[in-house]
């Protein structure tokens, strides 16, 4: 057999020229022609369930699924006619007749895969309607909310949680018209071994699987004159908020957000960015003291909490490895309920304390005991993601692209570039190595662009020297990819001394509450999460401020109040712990 | 010596007679295992071998000379017992004749008359050679089936069991092996008709450090017994195929996959696999060729669409059964993404003897682009019901009067249903097609794995279309769009047409969903799925407008469309109906004719079945 | 592995060996085939037992179980009435030996009866179509049946209709 390297073929009268292995629908998308799909994801593995990409192959007078079916030589294809129209109708009707007729009172109005298919394919009436299936809807999590009942059995959330998270917590279950994506025993998600993480809810093409949505509490508190409401937002919301306004992917937003955080009516608009300068602090230190006794290394970095869910479920054993630096969020929150409440005499007990996080998981490490305060009130009291924050502007009549800039508010809101690049994967690290360099050196850093630890990739691995000694560092984003590290951390072929590991692919800038993708991207796209990444280094690299050490604000909280870092104060207010879940991750 | 293999009428080879007590399902179900019991007891106590001669062959029977066997086919006669030589049946024997067979046919070679078959004319057969239901047959998958133990490896060596397999590792390459087989023109038996030589071709052709062959013995088509009965009548043949099919293709590994429902085939291949590797059949070394090849059982667990081939090789690897896109089919990308041979059970079946006696042989039975035979489960409402293998190319006319022996209870012929869930009806007036894989097509059913059902005339299309999407709306996996809802949609359409709710354009949806489901579907269940409510909607389409407008099931099948009324002329008054009801709607004073409220009935049937005088009618 | 399973030792030594074949996974059919026909039904317990030895994840394992018709999740009756409804069988009349059996016991197909003694299920074809319709309760078959049959069927097993 003659192996060719090109394959030439014809879509709808365009000669095209791929290579072997490419599926019919990535040779039309390379013509422009769109074939609609709404099971393939191109991050994943292939499905081809939905159909709806259904294409003819002239000669063989036959329907493939585009998505799935791969070219051939002299091959004759047709995306669209009369026919094809009438069958892709046809199958998006009938995931229709068993789907719930909410779209007017859905959150995916207007957002929604399987809204836009039924829109340009012209399901304009009913043919076959019937039985529809019937499941209860799961609110169980803090973070995640399933509505089985608006599944389309796409089978995405099924493949980022298996292929790209390696957590596999929801699978098909049950058969035919009965099937549902959902956690082992059709569990609510509670009992289930999810880490949280909302990838899920990014490749969700409906509203079946989305955010707990939080937002009327958020609403109530505003309203409430008692309550001094205050609201951090977390280093890429900056960097991908834009987004919900029309911006392109990658075009910080930093000043009109404070803006429109102020006109909805927040009584202080605080930077987490502030938080991630502290994490440094503590982090670096504890790092430092970790080189020097040789204990417990790597230290692996703990700012992701559906990273730290992940431990806890799936490798407990690295417990004692993890950095017990609490979250950006939770350190920031800590303060304002303790450090600014004093300061500015505020009784902390009316203090209403809201996170903008790119993060589904966020809702879930707010939520933890761990993360009380002495009274009982969580020190966050509410976080909502990037896409509730797009969706309360618009709520609130905030035109967003007409705002002027503002500054975030004082004493919380000075942070450094090393805290914005923890928006994304290897920001952490770059950070730490900016603080932990001069400290161990006592020297200025003049190149801060560690560039051996950028990059979206991953899984990387890199050395650096510091004073003489050779660091070893690993940096992971999906968990998919930690998995690996952990394996080679395991082989014991090398020594590492410093591990990075965030749950979303991408880092937080691709985090589980992000923005859907705007046409012609995709969640999980690489290009998607690296515009937003860029942003972060460009503010970065604009500030005149750029290691987390030298943020004013922080060397104040420090004399005023903390002390020392990893002092007493701040490992009561700053640090946490971990334990083993008590449902052992398979993995 | 080899004679029995080819299909030829068997001849003794040491001079014994056995008695074969069939063991297959029907007879089971009918008693047989008792008479079995019965029979070795009384045959035990036989001290010295009795010479003599029955029908005018001499034989002799000893303390050794009762067996078990799988399915002979006649299933509707059974329990069935066969005396080889000379071919003597026995139909419907009791345990209270077991004596008589003992004391009369085995001890002094006489037939006894009673216990043979009686057409409906009273016409008496005594031989298989004889009867109309066996010589209009051609036996090759099914050679030996109910003619050997099927747990005896020298039952099945002594008529020429494993002397292909010893020819082609002796005397032939791999590629002599494939070329031999496609030169044969042998068509899968398991649906699609692949030719099996082209692609055990593509699995050899194939560079890999590891292949697999399967055996599909999932045999999901519901009022389908082929396979099992091939798998409990006949293991030793199967293997002997799939080794000789392993060696073609190089796969060092095999798999049976067999429904769990069948716990006694799997019983049997689990026997017939240690007893070959004992005798060095299969292993590290077979025979003393270098060829290397085992095999392992794996279990269905209850998945029609496991069937398709996709989905078994999931279930084999411990996943859900769901089907996936092809390309790249299993000779590329199989089980663990080697290259997997599958082939249907009954397509095994043949391997030893088109290789025993040649290619061109097996291509000269039938027409030419489907040579061989096909095994068939002949059942519904026809006097004979049973396994039969025929030759391709005889018309379903001559299965349905010859074999079958026409319509049960004088009723008349209305269609036969041929491939199950994925197959179709042919009416009445087409019964001249030839049986062949292209024939059946053109006439919009399908060959399918061997189902075949005649229908008489009470038997209502509409609701047979929907018995068949009832079925595929359960076992459909729930994958793809158009399967997972079409199916619900086409049951829900065709449920309301049954209820007499049809709606005017419901012809047209059916039409319409049934062409989306048949383009779009993932995998074989779903494209195929619409055609028994296709082929129906075009022989009998009167039949269902019937239903939708005149509110009329013109077999009286559909509950909700029949009317029950006491015909005041018959009744007597008795008063049974008015007790069974379970509506109270039937009144009437004792001895005065009663009346059923017609507003209030569900049409239970109760009343008609209760009375004794014929008084309710339908 | 010093933890404590509530499967028997004999099953989870079984499923240890599993789990140190090649492609452990491909044994968890046969797995939960072991469990089902040890306890007669898979538990959540089970389950998740099975999820743990064979090391898939738990998902994988309730979505394999409830894929495969041959698995239940609750036990079944003492005594399980089969109904055929293979074609030939429902060509001849199971349809209304099936409603019969279901009215006589006042339960749903699969569901047992108040006092755990009876449940109905449905089969394709048990091959014996020649005998149409069959049933088969435990490993007697009965052949040829009409819905009166039923109540002496059932009386064999000692049910005896209440009203
Ligand atoms: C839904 C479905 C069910 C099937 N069931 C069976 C089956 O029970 N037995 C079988 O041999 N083939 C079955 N097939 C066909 C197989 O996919 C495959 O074509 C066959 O086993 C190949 O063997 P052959 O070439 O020897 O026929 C089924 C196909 C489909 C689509
Ligand atoms: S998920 Fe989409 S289609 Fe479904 S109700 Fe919401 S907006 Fe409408
Ligand atoms: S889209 Fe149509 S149905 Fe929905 S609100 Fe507007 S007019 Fe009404
Ligand atoms: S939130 Fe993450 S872990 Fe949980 S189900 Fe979704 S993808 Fe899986
Ligand atoms: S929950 Fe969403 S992503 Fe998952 S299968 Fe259903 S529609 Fe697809
Ligand atoms: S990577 Fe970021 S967005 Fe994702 S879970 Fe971690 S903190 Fe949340
Ligand atoms: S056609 Fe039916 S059985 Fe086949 S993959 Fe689709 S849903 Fe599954
Ligand atoms: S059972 Fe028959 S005869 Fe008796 S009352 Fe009813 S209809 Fe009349
Ligand atoms: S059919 Fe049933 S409900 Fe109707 S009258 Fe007869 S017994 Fe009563
Ligand atoms: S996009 Fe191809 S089948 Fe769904
Ligand atoms: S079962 Fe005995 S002849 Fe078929
Ligand atoms: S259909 Fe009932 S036994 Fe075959």
């Amino acid at each position: 057999m003659i192996k060719q390297d090109r394959i030439s073929l014809t879509i709808d009268g365009f000669k095209v020229d791929v290579a072997p292995g490419t599926t019919v629908m990535q040779a039309a998308d390379r013509v422009g022609v769109h074939i609609p799909r709404l099971c393939y994801h191109p991050k994943l593995s292939i499905l081809g369930a939905c159909r709806i990409c259904i294409v003819e192959l002239k000669k063989e007078g036959r329907m493939v699924a585009s998505c799935s079916y791969p070219v051939e030589e002299g091959m004759v294809v047709v995306t669209s006619s009369p026919k094809l129209r009438r069958y892709r109708r046809d199958i998006v009707e009938l995931i229709l007749d068993n789907h719930p007729k909410d779209c007017q009172t859905c959150v995916r109005d207007g957002n929604c895969e399987l809204q836009n298919a039924a829109y340009s394919l012209g399901v304009r009436e009913r043919l076959f309607e019937g039985e529809r299936k019937s499941f209860a809807r799961d609110e169980s999590s803090p973070s995640i909310q399933r509505d089985p009942e608006k599944c389309i059995l796409c089978g995405r959330c099924v493949r980022v949680c298996d292929e790209v998270q390696g957590v596999t917590n929801l699978w098909q279950q049950f058969r035919g018209f009965e099937s549902v994506a959902a956690p082992a025993h059709n569990n609510e998600i509670k009992h289930s071994v999810c880490i949280h993480c909302g990838q899920c809810v990014n490749v969700c093409p409906t509203a079946s699987i989305v955010e707990k949505n939080t937002t009327d509490e958020l609403f109530e508190a505003l309203a409430d004159p008692e309550m001094t409401v205050v609201v951090q937002t977390a280093p890429s919301i900056r960097a991908a908020l834009g987004e919900g306004f029309g911006y392109s992917p990658g075009t910080p937003v930093t000043g009109k957000m404070v803006t429109a955080l102020n006109l909805m009516g927040f009584d202080a608009v605080f930077d987490t960015n502030l938080g991630a300068d502290l994490t440094i602090i503590e982090e670096s230190e504890e790092f430092l003291n970790r080189l020097e006794s040789g204990d417990d290394l790597p230290l692996i970095t703990s700012c992701s909490p559906g990273w730290i869910s992940f431990m806890e479920t799936f490798y407990p054993h690295l417990i004692p490895y993890a950095s017990t630096c609490k979250s950006p969020m939770s350190m920031l929150s800590s303060l304002i309920k303790t450090y600014y409440a004093e300061t500015r005499e505020i009784d902390p007990e009316k203090i209403y304390s809201v996170a903008v996080m790119p993060c589904t998981a966020k809702k879930f490490e707010a939520a933890r005991d761990e993360h009380k305060t002495d009274w009982g009130a969580p020190y966050t009291d509410n976080v909502i993601t990037t896409r509730e924050l797009i969706w309360m502007c618009k709520c609130m009549g905030i035109n967003f692209r007409r705002l002027p800039d503002s500054q975030f508010d004082s004493p919380l809101g000075v942070s450094t570039g090393g805290g914005d690049i923890f928006g994304t994967t290897g920001g952490v690290t770059e950070a730490a190595l900016r603080t932990a360099y001069e400290k161990i050196t006592g020297e200025t850093l003049d190149e801060l662009d560690f560039m051996a630890v950028r990059g979206v990739e991953g899984l990387r691995e890199a050395t650096i020297e510091l004073a003489g000694r050779e660091i070893n560092i690993g940096v992971a984003n999906g968990l998919q990819n930690a998995k690996e590290l952990f394996d080679r951390l395991s082989a014991g072929e090398k020594q590492y001394h410093l591990l990075e590991i965030m749950a979303c692919p991408g880092g937080c800038v691709g985090g589980g509450g992000q923005p859907y993708p705007p046409e012609d991207t995709f969640s999980l796209d690489p290009e998607l999460v690296k515009s937003r990444a860029k942003a972060l280094y460009s503010i970065d690299s604009n500030k005149k401020l750029r290691k987390s050490h030298e943020n004013p604000a922080i060397q104040e909280l420090y004399t005023y109040y903390l002390g020392e870092p990893n002092g007493e104060r701040s490992h009561q207010l700053l640090h946490t712990c971990y334990k083993p879940n008590k449902r052992r991750g398979i993995r | 010596m080899a004679q029995l293999l080819n299909g030829e009428s068997i001849q003794s080879i040491d001079g014994k007679a056995r008695i074969f007590v069939c063991m297959g399902g029907g007879c089971v179900s009918s008693g047989a295992e008792e008479i079995l019991k019965l029979l070795t007891q009384k045959i035990r106590r036989l001290e010295t071998a009795v010479e003599l001669e029955i029908l005018g062959e001499q034989v002799n029977f000893d303390s050794d000379s009762a067996h078990p066997s799988g399915c002979d086919g006649f299933c509707d006669q059974g329990p069935l017992i066969r005396i080889d030589p000379p071919g003597l049946i026995y139909t419907r024997v009791t345990p209270e004749d077991v004596d008589q067979i003992v004391e009369m046919t085995v001890k002094q070679g006489q037939v006894i008359e009673e216990l043979c078959y009686h057409d409906p004319e009273g016409k008496v057969y005594e031989l298989d050679e004889e009867l109309p239901f066996y010589c209009n047959q051609k036996k090759l998958a099914l050679a030996s089936c109910g003619r050997i133990n099927p747990e005896s490896f020298s039952d099945y060596r002594r008529l020429g069991g494993y002397q292909a397999l010893e020819k082609v590792l002796t005397e032939m390459s791999p590629e002599d092996v494939w070329r031999e087989i496609r030169v044969s023109g042998l068509r899968g038996r398991g649906g699609a008709g692949f030719p099996t030589g082209l692609k055990w071709k593509h699995c050899y052709e194939q560079q890999a450090d590891q292949k697999y062959i399967i055996a599909n013995c999932d045999e999901g088509d519901p009022g389908a017994f082929m396979d099992r009965n091939l798998m409990e009548g006949d293991p030793y043949r199967i293997i002997e195929g799939m080794i000789i099919g392993a060696y073609a293709t190089g796969a060092s590994q095999g798999y049976v996959y067999i429904r769990i429902e069948y716990p006694l085939a799997i019983k049997r291949v689990k026997k017939t696999i240690a007893k070959l590797r004992e005798k060095g059949y299969l292993g590290k070394n077979i025979l003393d060729s270098g060829f290397a090849f085992d095999l392992s059982i794996r279990r269905g667990a209850g998945a029609f669409v496991c069937g398709e081939e996709t989905a078994l090789i999931h279930s084999v690897e411990g996943r859900r059964g769901m089907p996936r896109p092809r390309p790249p089919y299993p000779t590329v990308s199989g089980l663990w993404g080697k290259p997997t041979v599958i082939n249907n059970v009954e397509t095994f079946a043949n391997i030893p003897t088109i290789i025993s006696r040649g290619a061109d042989w097996f291509a000269s039975i039938g027409p030419k682009t489907s040579p061989g035979t096909k095994v068939f489960a002949l059942a519904g409402d026809v006097v004979n019901t049973g396994l039969v293998e025929i030759p391709m190319g005889i018309t379903l006319k001559e299965v349905v009067e010859e074999i079958g022996g026409g319509v049960a209870g004088g009723k008349k012929l209305k269609a036969v249903q041929t491939g199950g869930p994925a197959g179709g009806c042919i009416p009445a007036e087409e019964l001249d097609i030839k049986i062949d894989f292209d024939s059946l097509a053109v006439k919009g059913s399908i060959m399918g794995s061997g189902g075949m059902i005649v229908l008489d005339e009470d038997t209502c299309m509409v609701d047979l279309a929907k018995y068949f999407i009832q079925f595929s709306r359960d076992e459909s996996c729930g994958k793809c769009t158009p399967c997972r809802e079409g199916n619900t949609r086409l049951l829900e359409i065709l449920e309301r047409i049954t209820r007499g709710a049809g709606k005017e354009n419901d012809i047209y949806l059916l039409r319409r969903l049934a062409e989306v489901q048949q383009q779009t579907s993932l995998c074989g269940l779903g494209k195929s799925a619409p055609n028994p409510v296709l082929s129906t909607l075009d022989y009998f389409e009167d039949e269902y407008k019937k239903h939708i407008f005149d509110r009329e099931c013109p077999a009286g099948a559909c509950r909700y469309l029949v009317t029950y009324e006491i015909d005041e002329e018959a009744c007597i008054g008795c008063g049974a109906c008015k007790r069974v009801c379970p509506v109270d709607c039937i009144s009437g004073a004792s001895r005065k004719p009663h009346l059923i409220d017609q507003e209030t009935c569900i049409k239970c049937g109760q009343c008609y079945e209760v009375c004794n005088f014929a008084a309710v009618r339908r | 592995m010093n933890r404590d399973y509530s499967l028997s030792s004999e099953i989870v030594q079984s499923l240890q060996d599993f789990s140190e074949k090649n492609r452990p996974e491909s044994y968890l059919i046969p797995a939960l085939q072991m469990v089902q026909e040890s306890y007669g039904f898979l538990s959540r317990e089970h389950l998740d037992e099975v999820a743990l030895l064979l090391r898939v994840p738990y998902a994988k394992v309730t979505g394999v179980a409830s894929f495969y018709h041959f698995f239940n999740f609750k036990p079944s009756g003492e005594n399980e009435i089969v109904i055929c409804t293979g074609t030939a069988c429902h060509v001849r009349g199971a349809g209304a030996v099936l409603d019969r059996f279901l009215e006589e016991l006042q339960v749903k197909l699969e569901q047992p009866t108040e006092d755990g003694r009876f449940s109905v299920t449905d089969a394709r074809c048990v091959g014996a179509c020649a005998q149409a319709p069959v049933v088969i309760i435990g490993e007697k078959v009965y052949s040829k049946v009409t819905p009166d049959d039923v109540p002496e069927i059932l009386s064999e097993y000692g049910f005896e209709a209440d009203s």
